[in-house]
């Protein structure tokens, strides 16, 4: 990952060392715990698991809740599984992240090589977004998406996305951007390259590694977002989170509580993907996105 | 009227003002040298020059076109950054040609002028790298390279060379002097390198504080410093600068200077117009080169004085010898020739050139004579 | 960059461009941030309640609110909830970060797993604890079933312990991205210090005690800011988990405002807790981000 590994110069003794072994063993433990119960859980039958088998290997495996999980679980008052949630999902996901992150870009292109005055409060003013609690704008945010025609739709969803993570993806692009040398710019200038041919063949060239972080962090937050799904989702755009919300708290019927870890599964797969092959970056975004401001 | 014409021109970030008026015309094909100390507003001169930065009043003129206003690309200049600013994710030919491509040359013409700017310089072998691979040496003659290819009226390079170390700094400097004598051009060149400035320059202007403190020859600067600031910033090491009084003995005037045991010693003036001074104090300029041995003496001088006085520091630096003395109560160096007969605590008996000497008003610092 | 007045028409073009980029993201914002912003504080002042009504009623929303049960229990579970979740994570985070830094064999796959639940959605982060923390089938069952039948562990079932087991998902979910950020800290401390701290003969407690925490504030600070700016946006988490149960015990103000608001037709009233939640809120980031910017400049 992008924390650099550098020798520390601190020493210590033995028995301190296997100490600290233990220690970190023990919360490998921990954070593993609640994938290894959803993953043992959503492969064994239902009585496994009410019998008092929870921590136990599955002594019959089978995939069943998987299947159920996917596409005939009871959801609300459909039997349709999460499949068409989870699409809905990628219909939201796919745009809101693209518009999200190309605004972003070019507002750090324009706060960082195009500074103007105020230019800082712009920025503060855009940044102080992320922060709010949403449940501010929660009644305003129906009503103009009335307004607009877009209640209920996915557009719509994926409007409120993009406005409430374009301070992040500007955030991102700026503080990258920030410490892009502002001679090459000029040097573009004075070769006439003008606006945007200084963006499209200077600095985009350049942005791989700040784009994908900006991505997986969109991506991260608009997949794992509920409070909006569960506000402004009609019954055919619900996401992924809301559909797996109602699965587990349905109060009918009996509880398939492996079909709800397969199906919690399901919802984590795309953000746990994205994690292990993109980690690094993950974790550079996040770390530049909060340390510093 | 010149070629390049800087007009009354000032600079204020909001209410603060970094240069003040400045006036300078450059000829066609002048080298013209910005120095000063950091800060000084040389950059922020050369960018007003290339359009990077608004004119606050005033006006820029290149070829008696109004500047004011028009965008970086559409003067005709070229210009060399510190940190060469070249694009990363070009390869060394793509960033010479850059240029071309955005005023819209067709790639036949653009090749040509590529092959012919990357033999002028020796880069060919390098054309299909990109800047990272290349060495700091290399990236500046591509630096030169990406300025030359679009033949500009006005070349403005902003401390070029600060970047390199010593050796390479120097090869540099002589190929962009020779650069120069071949293609004639006209240069605006910053430097806070005053050896860079003297080598390079046809002329120089030093600026302080945001004013230019003189304009003139390389000669003109270091002969004549139009005051202290510039006396004392131009030449290595500097100037001496020691009090003195001006006296008349004979009727010609001579400055008083004090030795080291508190006795004068009289040094007289080249210039009469010193007789004006008489009685009262000023500050004597004498340059380290100008106080030597008796046989080290400038023999076309017509105006050799002499002082016994004693040396407290010898710096022996291979060709010549550094000594230290105290003179009007301040540390004043000699530069002597490394077989000069010297020795810390030894007494011995200096010529001084006074025909090189200038006299500053202490209040104003200006020059009085010559 | 440069222009005046007789710029030429392109050249003037070419300074508005990034103005003229910059504004959709901005009216974006100006409309869908500060004006619902004002708009929702104005309902706080109005009769609304299933839909927004314009009737002006003063302070009465406030006052309503300040006297209902159901808040003040969520605001005590919010002070429960903080001050746990803010001090177990920044404590635990902190330590896990000063264990790893000890040139760790596999200390890049610790920290992923680690992180890993950065990545989840609270939903799914609720659902796994909800069920593993249940009497019925999840924990107690299965020590139970190991022969230690008289084993209870109902936290999660009991109004007076429910709130911890939120903290606790909570807690897992987070301390190891402040566990990250700590390290970055960590790593970034000039060893020259260390070395120069060893040879004066301080120990591995007073090194870290005397000279290391000290230099990790600006950690401090970012994980106390953004920790306290997650506890007071928890919403999902509990509606996952405990569903704001048993009873109110887990009620927090994000929940509070969501069933005011749209379960139990009091508009106003959900507005005014959210305006209460903006203030808070506000007043722990706009400090924080204006010395940020301020910084940069
Ligand atoms: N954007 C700005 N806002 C306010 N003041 C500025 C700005 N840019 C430069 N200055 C000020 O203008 C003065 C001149 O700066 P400039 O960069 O021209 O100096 P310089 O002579 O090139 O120095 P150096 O040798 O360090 O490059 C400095 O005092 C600097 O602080
Ligand atoms: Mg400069």
């Amino acid at each position: 990952m992008s924390i650099a590994t550098q020798d520390t110069a601190i020493r210590t003794g033995r028995v301190m060392r296997t100490l600290i072994y233990l220690v970190l063993l023990l919360f490998v433990l921990f954070y593993m715990l609640p994938l290894y119960v959803m993953v043992v859980n959503s492969v064994k039958p239902l009585e496994e698991i009410t019998g008092g088998g929870m921590m136990n290997l599955p002594q019959v495996f089978t995939l069943e809740p998987w299947a159920k999980a996917w596409s005939s679980a009871q959801i609300g008052v459909e039997p349709t599984g999460l499949s068409p949630y989870f699409w809905n999902s990628i219909k939201m996901v796919v745009p809101a992240v693209a518009i999200s992150t190309v605004l972003g870009a070019l507002n750090g292109y324009v706060l960082t090589k195009w500074r103007f005055k105020y230019d800082t409060i712009v920025f503060g003013l855009i940044l102080f977004a992320c922060f709010i609690p949403f449940q501010i704008v929660l009644i305003p945010m129906a009503k103009m998406l009335g307004l607009m025609g877009l209640a209920g739709t996915t557009w719509g969803l994926v409007l409120v996305h993009v406005v409430y993570g374009v301070g992040f993806t500007t955030l991102y692009f700026r503080n990258y951007y920030a410490v892009f040398p502002t001679e090459l710019i000029r040097a573009a200038q004075i070769d006439g390259a003008g606006f945007f041919q200084i963006f499209w063949r200077i600095l985009l060239p350049s942005s791989g590694p700040i784009a994908v972080v900006s991505i997986i962090w969109q991506f991260t937050n608009i997949w794992n977002d509920f409070l909006f799904g569960a506000s402004f989702a009609g019954a055919d755009s619900q996401p992924m989170t809301v559909a797996l919300n109602n699965l587990v708290q349905a109060s009918h019927g009996v509880k398939e509580y492996n079909v709800h870890f397969a199906g919690a599964i399901l919802a984590a797969l795309p953000t746990l993907l994205v994690y292990i092959v993109a980690g690094r970056y993950f974790v550079r975004g996040l770390m530049a996105g909060s340390v510093k401001g | 009227m010149g070629f390049l014409d800087i007009d009354n021109t000032t600079k204020s970030y909001g209410a603060v003002e970094v240069l003040h008026k400045v006036d300078i015309s450059v000829q066609e094909g002048e080298f013209l040298v910005l120095v000063g100390p950091s800060g000084c507003g040389k950059s922020t001169l050369l960018n007003m020059i290339a359009g990077l930065e608004e004119i606050t009043s005033g006006e820029i003129r290149i070829k008696d076109n109004v500047m004011n206003g028009v965008h970086p690309s559409k003067r005709n200049i070229a210009m060399v950054f510190q940190s060469y600013a070249l694009y990363p994710n070009m390869t060394v030919g793509q960033n010479i040609t850059f240029g071309l491509e955005m005023h819209g040359t067709p790639k036949p013409e653009r090749d040509k002028a590529m092959k012919d700017v990357a033999q002028l310089l020796q880069i060919e072998p390098l054309l299909d790298r990109k800047p990272g691979a290349l060495s700091g040496g290399q990236r500046q003659r591509v630096a030169m390279g990406r300025a030359l290819v679009r033949n500009p009226d006005v070349f403005l390079f902003d401390e070029p060379l600060s970047n390199l170390d010593a050796k390479l700094r120097v090869d540099m400097r002589t190929e962009i002097k020779k650069l120069h004598q071949k293609l004639g051009t006209t240069i605006v060149y910053v430097t806070h390198d005053q050896i860079e400035a003297m080598t390079l320059s046809t002329r120089i202007a030093v600026m302080n504080g945001g004013y230019v403190q003189q304009l003139g020859t390389p000669q003109e600067i270091y002969d004549t410093p139009a005051n202290i600031f510039v006396a004392t910033f131009m030449g290595s090491p500097a100037m001496n600068v020691v009090p003195a009084k001006v006296a008349l003995e004979n009727g010609r005037p001579v400055a008083q200077v004090s030795l080291f045991d508190g006795s004068t010693v009289a040094l007289p003036f080249s210039q009469n117009n010193m007789s004006d001074w008489a009685g009262k104090d000023i500050l004597l300029g004498i340059r380290p080169e100008t106080i030597t041995d008796e046989d080290a003496a400038d023999r076309k001088s017509s105006n050799i004085a002499h002082m016994t006085n004693r040396i407290v520091v010898t710096e022996p630096a291979g060709s010549d010898t550094f000594v230290t003395m105290t003179l009007g109560g301040k540390d004043v160096i000699a530069r002597m020739r490394s077989d000069a007969d010297v020795h810390p605590g030894a007494d011995f008996m200096f010529a001084v050139n006074m025909e090189k000497a200038v006299a500053f008003d202490p209040k104003t610092e200006n020059r009085i004579a010559p | 960059m440069a222009l005046s007045t007789n710029a030429d028409f392109k050249t003037r073009l070419q300074s508005w461009l990034p103005k003229l980029v910059l504004s959709p993201s901005l009216a974006l914002v100006l409309v869908f941030v500060y004006g619902f912003i004002l708009f929702s504080v104005y309902l706080s002042f109005t009769d609304s309640r299933l839909l927004p009504s314009f009737g002006w009623v003063g302070w009465e929303n406030y006052s309503k609110l300040w006297r209902l049960s159901h808040w003040e229990i969520s605001l005590k579970n919010m002070g429960v909830f903080a001050a746990l979740y803010i001090g177990i994570c920044t404590m635990l985070g902190l330590g896990l970060a000063i264990f790893l830094d000890q040139k760790i064999r596999g200390e890049g796959m610790i920290r992923t797993i680690y992180l890993y639940p950065m990545a989840l959605s609270f939903i799914v982060t609720g659902t796994a604890w909800k069920w593993f923390l249940d009497p019925g089938i999840g924990l107690e069952n299965v020590i139970q079933s190991w022969g230690w039948t008289s084993f209870e562990f109902d936290w999660i079932k009991n109004r007076d312990y429910a709130i911890y087991t939120v903290v606790l998902a909570a807690v897992w979910q987070t301390s190891g991205f402040v566990m990250a950020m700590f390290l970055a800290g960590l790593r970034g401390i000039d060893n020259e210090i260390l070395k120069a701290a060893q040879m004066d003969g301080a120990s591995n407690w007073n090194l870290y005690r005397r000279i290391i925490i000290p230099q990790l504030r600006p950690a401090f600070l970012s994980a106390f800011v953004i920790l306290s700016h997650l506890a007071i946006k928890t919403f999902d988490l509990v509606i996952a988990l405990t569903g704001g149960g048993p009873g109110r015990a887990t009620e927090l103000p994000a929940t509070f405002m969501y069933s005011y608001t749209f379960s139990r037709n009091q508009m106003g009233i959900g507005a005014a807790s959210a305006t209460i939640m903006l203030m808070t809120i506000a007043a722990i980031m706009i400090p924080y981000l204006y010395a940020e910017l301020r910084e940069k400049k």
